[in-house]
C-alpha cells in the first residue's frame, strides 16, 4: 500500500496525487483517442452519447453533488443549449460563437432559477426545479417563431473553422472528448478553489458555512449558474449528434436520467459521472443484446442439464416471449435505481474504491469500512 | 356567467382528485417525512386492481372497491417494507429516487399485465346528470367531490383526535424519540403506507369514469397533485384537498378562458410564485431552527 507523505496544503490539493495518477489516466486517454479506429460505428455512436451524458453528470455532480441541491430539471438547460445551436446555426453564426453563447444564455437562466432556489430546500427545491422544466418544455412547444414548436428543429451539419464535422465522423467524437476532458479538468480545479471549497461547505452545513463567513446566496447561485452552463454546452453537441430536436425529447424523463446517471456511478466524485454515464447509455445496447441472444443461451443450459429438446425449445419461445415484452425496460430501469439506493448509495465509484480498497488492505479489508450508520428521522421542518 | 360555474365545478371536481392524490402525499410525508414520487402510481395500480375485480371478475362495484383498497393497503404495507424502511432516515434525495425506481418499476409492470390501452370500470356514478336550475353536474364528478370531502374529515379526526394519529406525528418529528416512549414506530410507519396506498386506490376509483384507467395516468395525475400537496403547505390535510382544489379550478379556468397551452402550465406557473411569496405553502408552519 502507497502511503502519501503531504507537507503542505499544495501537496494536499494536487490534480494528481502521485506518479500512479498520471500513468492510469495516461494510457486511460491512450486507448480514447485510438477508440474511433478500433471500434464498430454504432459503438463509437454511443461512446458520444457517454461523453455527452458525462458532460451534463459533471455539470449536475457540481450542484447536486457538491453544493447539495437537488435538481430535476437539468432536461430543460440541455434544451436551452440545443435550441439556442438549432436557432443560432440558422442565421450562420460560426460554432465557436454560438457554442460559447449557448453556454452562456443558459447559465444565465440557471442562475435565474437559482435566484428563486435560495430560499427552498429539499423536497421543495426538488418540485420547483421540475415545474421550471415542464415549463420550459411546454414554452419550447409553444413559442414556435424561435423553436419551431413541436415539429422540431433540424440542426445542420456541424462545421468548424471551414471544415464540415459529420455527427458520426471521429472528428466529432473527438471534439466530444475535448469536452468532457476540458469540463472534468475544469471542474476540479473549481472544486478546489476556494469556490468549489464554499460549495462543498453548503453541502454539509448550510449554518456551518454561514457561520465560517461562506455567501451562501452567492455560492449558491455560482452554482447553479455554472451547471447549466455546462450542461448548456453539453446541449449543443447533443444538437448536434441527434442532428433534430424536438421538445419531446427533453421530457422529465430526461431529467430523470441525468440524475440516475450520478446516482448510480457515484455522487460524492467526478468519477461518477462518467461511470454513470457509460451504465446509463449502455444498458440499451445491452437489453437489445439480450432480447436477441437470452432465450438461445438459457435453452442451451437447460439442454446441458438434461432437458430435452422440446423442452429446451419451449423454454426458448417462453424466455423470448418474456424478454420482448412492452416496458421490460422501465422495469429493469426501476429495480436497478432501486437496488442502487438500497444497496450501493456509494455508486459504482464507491464499490470500484471499496475493490480497490480490498486488494490493497489484503487480507485486512473489514466490511464495517463502509457500513452505513444507523440513522433516525429526525423532523427537516424545524430546519 | 353560467359557463363561469360551470368550470368552476369541473374544476372542482378534477382538484378534488389533486386532492386525493396529494391527501396520500401528504400522509407520508406528515408521518415519515418521506416524499413518495410513487403516489399517482399506487393509485393508478389501485385502479387496475378495481378493474380486475369489477370489470373482469364481474364483482358488484362496492366489493370491488373495498377488495382494491384492501389488497392496495396491503401492497403499500409491502413497498414500505421492502423499499422505504431499508432506508428510512437517511437523506430524502436518496428516498425520493428509491420511489421514483418504484413508479418506474409499477409503471411497466402494469403495462404488461393489463396492456396499454385505456380500461374502463363502470360505476353506478358512470351515467346520469344533476340539473340544478341550468347548471348540469355529472354524478361522477360529484361522487369525486363527496368523496374527498368525507376522506378528509376523516383523515384530519383520525390524525389529530386518535391515539395511533398522533403516535404518526410524533414519529415524524422524531422518530428516536417517538420510541422511547413507546411507539412501535416500524408498525406505526407501516400502517401509514397502508392507509395512503388505500386513499390512492379510492382516488384511482373515483377517477376511472373520468379520464379512464391506463399505465401511465399516474405519472401525469401525480404531477399535477404535487402542486397540491406544494400549494398546502405538504404536511396538513385539508391544505392538501385546498391546493388540489385550487390548482384543478386554475387548470380549468386557464383551459377556458387563457389560450392554448397555459392549461398545462398555469399550475406549475401558480406552484413556483407560491414557493416564492410563501415557500412554507398556504397552510405549512413557518418554524426556524434555535441553533
Amino acid at each position: 500500500m502507497r502511503f502519501l507523505f503531504k507537507t503542505d496544503y499544495e501537496d494536499d490539493i494536487k490534480l494528481f496525487p502521485h506518479s500512479g495518477y498520471v500513468v492510469s489516466y495516461g494510457i486511460l486517454l491512450a486507448l480514447l483517442l485510438i477508440a474511433p479506429y478500433v471500434l464498430s460505428s454504432y459503438l463509437m455512436s454511443q461512446l458520444v452519447f457517454v461523453c455527452i451524458y458525462a458532460t451534463v453528470g459533471v455539470g449536475l455532480l457540481i450542484l447536486t453533488g457538491f453544493t447539495g441541491q437537488a435538481s430535476l430539471g437539468h432536461a430543460a438547460f440541455l434544451a436551452i443549449g440545443a435550441y439556442t445551436a438549432a436557432y443560432l446555426q440558422k442565421y450562420n453564426v460560426p460554432f465557436p460563437v454560438y457554442f460559447l453563447a449557448a453556454g452562456a444564455l443558459t447559465g444565465l437562466i440557471g442562475a435565474m432559477v437559482g435566484f428563486p432556489a435560495l430560499r427552498l430546500t429539499g423536497i421543495y427545491l426538488v418540485i420547483a426545479t421540475i415545474s421550471f422544466a415542464l415549463i420550459v418544455e411546454e414554452i419550447l412547444a409553444r413559442w414556435e417563431s424561435v423553436t419551431n414548436g413541436n415539429e422540431g428543429m433540424r440542426v445542420k451539419t456541424l462545421s468548424l473553422l471551414g471544415v464540415t464535422v459529420p455527427r458520426d465522423s471521429p472528428t466529432f467524437y473527438f471534439l466530444c472528448l475535448a469536452v468532457l476532458v476540458l469540463t472534468i479538468v475544469g471542474t476540479l480545479n473549481l472544486l478546489r478553489s476556494p469556490t468549489g471549497r464554499a460549495f462543498v461547505a453548503i453541502r454539509d452545513s448550510e449554518t456551518a458555512a454561514r457561520s465560517m463567513g461562506v455567501n451562501v446566496a452567492l455560492y449558491k447561485v455560482k452554482s447553479f449558474a455554472i451547471s447549466a452552463a455546462i450542461t448548456g454546452f453539453a446541449g449543443v453537441l447533443f444538437a448536434h449528434k441527434l442532428s433534430f430536436i424536438s421538445p419531446e425529447m427533453f421530457t422529465l424523463q430526461l431529467s430523470i436520467e441525468f440524475i440516475i446517471v450520478i446516482l448510480i456511478g457515484g455522487t460524492f466524485s467526478l468519477h461518477g459521472a462518467v461511470l454513470g454515464a457509460i451504465f446509463i447509455v449502455m444498458i440499451d445496447p445491452f437489453l437489445t443484446y439480450l432480447k436477441d441472444d437470452l432465450p438461445g443461451i438459457i435453452a442451451g443450459i437447460a439442454a446441458t442439464f438434461g432437458a430435452g429438446a422440446a423442452t429446451a425449445g419451449n423454454i426458448q419461445s417462453k424466455v423470448a416471449a418474456f424478454a420482448s415484452l412492452n416496458g421490460l425496460k422501465g422495469a429493469i430501469y426501476g429495480i436497478i435505481i432501486v437496488l442502487f439506493v438500497l444497496f450501493e448509495p456509494l455508486g459504482l465509484y464507491g464499490r470500484w474504491l471499496k475493490i480497490k480498497l480490498f486488494f490493497q488492505l489484503f487480507p485486512l479489508y473489514k466490511r464495517a469500512t463502509f457500513k452505513r450508520q444507523k440513522i433516525y428521522v429526525k423532523s427537516e421542518r424545524n430546519r | 356567467m353560467l359557463d363561469f360555474v360551470q368550470q368552476l365545478v369541473s374544476g372542482v371536481a378534477l382538484g378534488c382528485v389533486y386532492g386525493l392524490i396529494a391527501l396520500g402525499f401528504v400522509l407520508v410525508y406528515k408521518a415519515t417525512e418521506v416524499v413518495n414520487f410513487a403516489q399517482g402510481d399506487l393509485m393508478m395500480l389501485g385502479g387496475f386492481f378495481a378493474f380486475t375485480f369489477i370489470g373482469m371478475m364481474g364483482l358488484n362495484y362496492w366489493i370491488g372497491f373495498a377488495g382494491a383498497v384492501a389488497a392496495m393497503a396491503l401492497f403499500g404495507m409491502l413497498a414500505e417494507r421492502v423499499v422505504v424502511r431499508p432506508i428510512l432516515g437517511y437523506p430524502q434525495f436518496s428516498i425520493i429516487m428509491a420511489t421514483i425506481g418504484l413508479g418506474y418499476f409499477l409503471r411497466s409492470v402494469a403495462g404488461m399485465i393489463w396492456g396499454t390501452d385505456d380500461l374502463k370500470i363502470e360505476t353506478p356514478f358512470s351515467h346520469g346528470v344533476l340539473r340544478v336550475g341550468s347548471l348540469v353536474l355529472a354524478y361522477d364528478k360529484l361522487s369525486v367531490i363527496a368523496a374527498t370531502m368525507i376522506l378528509c374529515a376523516l383523515l384530519w379526526l383520525f390524525f389529530n383526535k386518535t391515539t395511533l394519529g398522533t403516535a404518526m406525528r410524533a414519529s415524524s418529528e422524531n422518530m428516536l424519540a417517538a420510541y422511547y416512549m413507546g411507539i412501535p414506530v416500524k408498525r406505526v410507519v407501516s400502517v401509514v403506507w397502508a392507509i395512503s396506498a388505500a386513499v390512492a386506490t379510492c382516488a384511482g376509483v373515483l377517477l376511472a369514469p373520468i379520464t379512464f384507467i391506463h399505465s401511465n395516468v399516474g405519472l401525469v395525475l401525480g404531477l399535477k397533485a404535487f402542486p397540491a400537496a406544494v400549494l398546502g403547505g405538504f404536511g396538513s390535510i385539508p391544505g392538501a384537498v385546498v391546493g388540489g382544489v385550487l390548482i384543478g379550478v386554475i387548470e380549468s379556468m386557464a383551459g377556458f378562458y387563457l389560450a392554448e397551452g397555459w392549461k398545462d402550465v398555469a399550475p406549475y406557473i401558480v406552484l413556483l410564485a407560491v414557493l416564492l411569496l410563501k415557500p412554507e405553502g398556504l397552510f405549512g408552519l413557518h418554524v426556524r431552527k434555535k441553533v
